[in-house]
C-alpha cells in the first residue's frame, strides 16, 4: 500500500504536526514502507486470542482519591513559556 | 590502573579502605570527561560542582571511617531522559532543551539516598527514538572503539561514557533494546529488566508500555550492585511490581550446572553479519564447557515481534507525545495567529524527524477505522508472542541469542533508511514485547568492534540472568579489553 499525500497531511493534521510540502512526500513515502512491513502481521491468525496490553499482569492498581500538595505551584507556572498573574497564558481561542 | 577505569566494586573497595576520596575520584572522572569528551560527545552536560560538593560529604564519612553503601561516593552519568531536580532534563530535544524539572526520577532519589555521585547528563536519540543516537537535537555521539562509528542507541551516550571510562557506571533506558544494542556495540554490560520491576516514574515516557530503566556497567557484579539500588515497588507507577527483591549479588557465583539454556533457532536468521555468528557459537561453546545444558528451542512467533513493535511503540509515542504543546512549558513557536496555529508550528519546529515520524505513524494506526487492523492485531500478536516465551521457559532457564545483528555501523550508514535502522533490532525487540529481563554482555570482536551477547530470562528472572551472564564473564576476559581513545 502507499499512503497519498493527502493521507499523509491528514494524519499531520490528527498529530498537530506541522509539515513542510517536501516533507509530505518524504513522510508518505517513508510511512508506507512501514505501514508494508507491519502487514507481515495479517500471515498470523489470532482468531480467538484475546490482545495484550500489560505484560505483567496487573490490572486496576488503584490509591485513595487523596489531594496532595504539591508545594510548587509557582515553579510549575514559572517553566510556562508565557505567564501572567500566576496563570499560563495561551493563544486565543475563540 | 587510572581511577576512572575502576568498577564500582573496586572502587567501593579503596574508598571503604580510605585509600581515595570520593572528591579524588570525581576530579579524575571529570578530567577524563574533559580530555575525551570533545571527541565522543557522550554528555550533554556535566554537573561537576554538584558532584564534587556530594563528594565532599562522602568524604566526611570516610574520614570517620563509617561504613559506605555499595554505590555511595562512585560517580554515574544518567540519561538525559531521567528527570533530576534542578538539572536540565531534555531527552536530547528541542522541544525540552531548558526544561528543569522540579523533582527527581525515582531512580535518581534511590541513586542519591544511596550517596551516588551524579556526574551529568548523557546523549541520546531524541526521546529515546533511535539505534544510533545520531537523532540527537544537540550533538551525535561517537563509539569510543571507532569514532567513525555510532555507539548504538537510544542511551549511546551513557554506553559510551562507560566504555570509554568517563563515568564508573550509568543508567539508560530500553524500550526496544535501547540499553542491551548500545551496550554490546561499545563493549559494556546492559542490563534491561523486567518490565516493573524498576519505577519508571520520572522517565520521559517514550512507549509506557515496553519502556525500562537499566544499568550500563563495566562487569555484571556492578550491574547487580545497581539493580539492588534501583529496583523495587514505587507506589508513583501503577505498573511497578510488588515482588519480593532478592539480592541480586548473592547467587552470581552460582555454577551452570544446573541450568538449562535455550538457543532459539529463530535468531540466526538473515542479516546476521558473519563475524557476530561466529562469536555467539564460540559463546554457547563456551556456555557448554561451563556445565549449562544448552539445547535448541523455539520461538515461532519472534519474526512477527519487530512487526509488533512498529504499530505499538509509535501508538504510544503519539499519545506520550501529545503533552508537548508548547503551552505549560518546553519550546513555544513565536509565530502563531490562534491555539491551533501555535501546536502546529510549536512541534513542527521543536521535534527532530524521526519523532515526528513515529508520532505521525503512531497517530495512523490508532485513526478511526485502522484500530481493530493495527494497534488490536499487534496486541493479539504480543499475546502469541508472549505464549512463545511462557512455553519455552517451562523448558530452559535462560536464553542465549545475539544482540545486534552486526557490530557497530558507520556514523550516517542507515541514516537515511529508517526501516533499516529498525532492523538492527530485531534481536532485542521481542524480549520488551514479552516484558521478560535480558542483559548484554562482551563477548568477542568482529572487525575490531565489540560483539555482544544476550541472555534472556522468564519474567522477575534477573537472578538467573545475572548468574549465567557473571559465570560466563569469569571464564572470559572480553569485559577487560578497553578502547585505545
Amino acid at each position: 500500500m502507499k499512503l497519498t499525500k493527502q493521507q499523509t497531511e491528514h494524519i499531520a493534521h490528527l498529530a498537530r504536526l506541522g509539515i513542510s510540502p517536501e516533507e509530505k512526500e518524504k513522510f508518505a513515502s517513508e510511512l508506507s514502507s512501514i505501514l508494508n512491513y507491519v502487514n507481515e502481521l495479517n500471515k498470523v491468525d489470532t482468531e480467538n486470542v484475546e490482545p495484550t496490553s500489560q505484560v505483567t499482569g496487573f490490572a486496576n492498581v488503584m490509591r485513595k482519591d487523596e489531594v496532595e500538595k504539591f508545594g510548587q505551584e509557582k515553579e510549575l507556572i514559572e517553566m510556562a513559556p508565557e505567564h501572567q498573574g500566576g496563570c499560563v497564558k495561551t493563544k486565543p481561542i475563540l | 590502573m587510572n581511577l576512572n577505569e575502576l568498577t564500582i566494586q573496586e572502587a567501593h573497595d579503596k574508598l571503604q579502605s580510605g585509600d581515595i576520596f570520593a572528591t579524588e575520584l570525581s576530579q579524575v572522572c571529570l578530567r577524563r570527561i574533559e580530555q575525551v569528551d570533545p571527541q565522543i560527545n557522550a554528555f550533554l552536560r556535566v554537573t561537576g560542582e554538584q558532584a564534587l560538593a556530594a563528594a565532599e560529604k562522602v568524604d566526611e564519612k570516610i574520614r570517620r571511617g563509617k561504613k559506605l553503601g555499595p554505590l555511595e561516593g562512585i560517580p554515574v552519568a544518567l540519561k538525559d531522559n531521567l528527570s533530576a531536580k534542578g538539572v536540565i532534563t531534555s531527552s536530547a530535544s528541542r522541544t525540552l532543551q531548558n526544561y528543569v524539572p522540579p523533582y527527581d526520577a525515582t531512580v535518581v532519589q534511590k541513586l542519591k539516598k544511596a550517596g551516588a555521585i551524579m556526574l551529568g547528563k548523557t546523549n541520546m536519540d531524541e526521546f529515546a527514538m533511535g539505534s544510533s543516537t545520531e537523532n540527537s537535537a544537540f550533538q551525535i555521539t561517537h563509539n569510543p572503539w571507532n569514532l567513525g562509528c555510532v555507539p548504538g542507541g537510544s542511551s549511546g551516550g551513557s554506553a559510551a561514557a562507560v566504555a570509554s571510562d568517563e563515568c564508573i557506571y550509568a543508567l539508560g533506558s530500553d524500550t526496544g533494546g535501547s540499553v542491551r544494542q548500545p551496550a554490546a556495540l561499545c563493549g559494556v554490560v546492559g542490563l534491561k529488566p523486567t518490565y516493573g520491576r524498576v519505577s519508571r516514574y520520572g522517565l520521559h515516557a517514550m512507549a509506557s508500555s515496553l519502556d525500562q530503566i537499566g544499568p550500563f556497567a563495566k562487569t555484571v557484579e556492578d550491574c547487580a550492585y545497581v539493580l539492588n539500588i534501583i529496583s523495587g515497588h514505587d507506589s508513583r507507577d501503577s505498573t511497578s511490581g510488588t515482588n519480593a527483591m532478592p539480592d541480586y549479588t548473592e547467587t552470581l557465583t552460582r555454577g551452570l550446572h544446573n541450568l538449562k539454556i535455550g538457543v532459539p533457532q529463530e535468531y540466526a536468521g538473515e542479516g546476521m553479519e558473519e563475524g557476530v555468528a561466529e562469536q555467539i557459537n564460540n559463546a554457547v561453546e563456551q556456555l557448554k564447557e561451563l556445565g549449562a545444558k544448552v539445547r535448541k528451542v523455539s520461538l515461532p512467533h519472534t519474526k512477527y515481534a519487530l512487526a509488533v513493535y512498529y504499530i505499538l511503540m509509535p501508538a504510544e509515542v503519539s499519545a506520550n507525545l501529545a503533552r508537548f504543546d508548547g503551552i505549560r512549558y518546553g519550546y513555544a513557536a513565536k509565530e502563531a495567529k490562534n491555539l491551533e496555529e501555535h501546536y502546529f508550528n510549536s512541534r513542527a519546529e521543536s521535534f527532530g524527524s524521526e519523532v515526528r515520524r513515529r508520532i505521525m505513524l503512531g497517530a495512523y494506526v490508532l485513526s478511526a477505522g485502522y484500530y481493530d487492523a493495527y494497534y488490536k492485531k499487534a496486541q493479539q500478536v504480543r499475546t502469541l508472542v508472549i505464549n512463545d516465551f511462557k512455553q519455552v521457559f517451562r523448558k530452559v532457564d535462560a536464553l542465549v541469542t545475539p544482540v545486534s545483528p552486526t557490530p557497530a555501523f558507520k556514523i550516517g550508514e542507515k541514516a537515511s533508511d529508517p526501516l533499516s535502522m529498525y532492523l538492527s533490532d530485531v534481536f532485542t525487540v521481542p524480549v520488551n514485547i514479552a516484558g521478560v529481563p535480558a542483559i548484554s554482555i562482551p563477548c568477542g570482536f568482529s572487525h575490531n568492534l565489540p560483539v555482544g551477547l544476550q541472555i534472556i530470562g522468564p519474567w522477575w528472572g534477573e537472578e538467573q540472568v545475572l548468574q549465567v551472564a557473571y559465570q560466563y564473564e569469569q571464564a572470559t576476559d572480553w569485559h577487560k579489553k578497553k578502547p585505545n581513545i
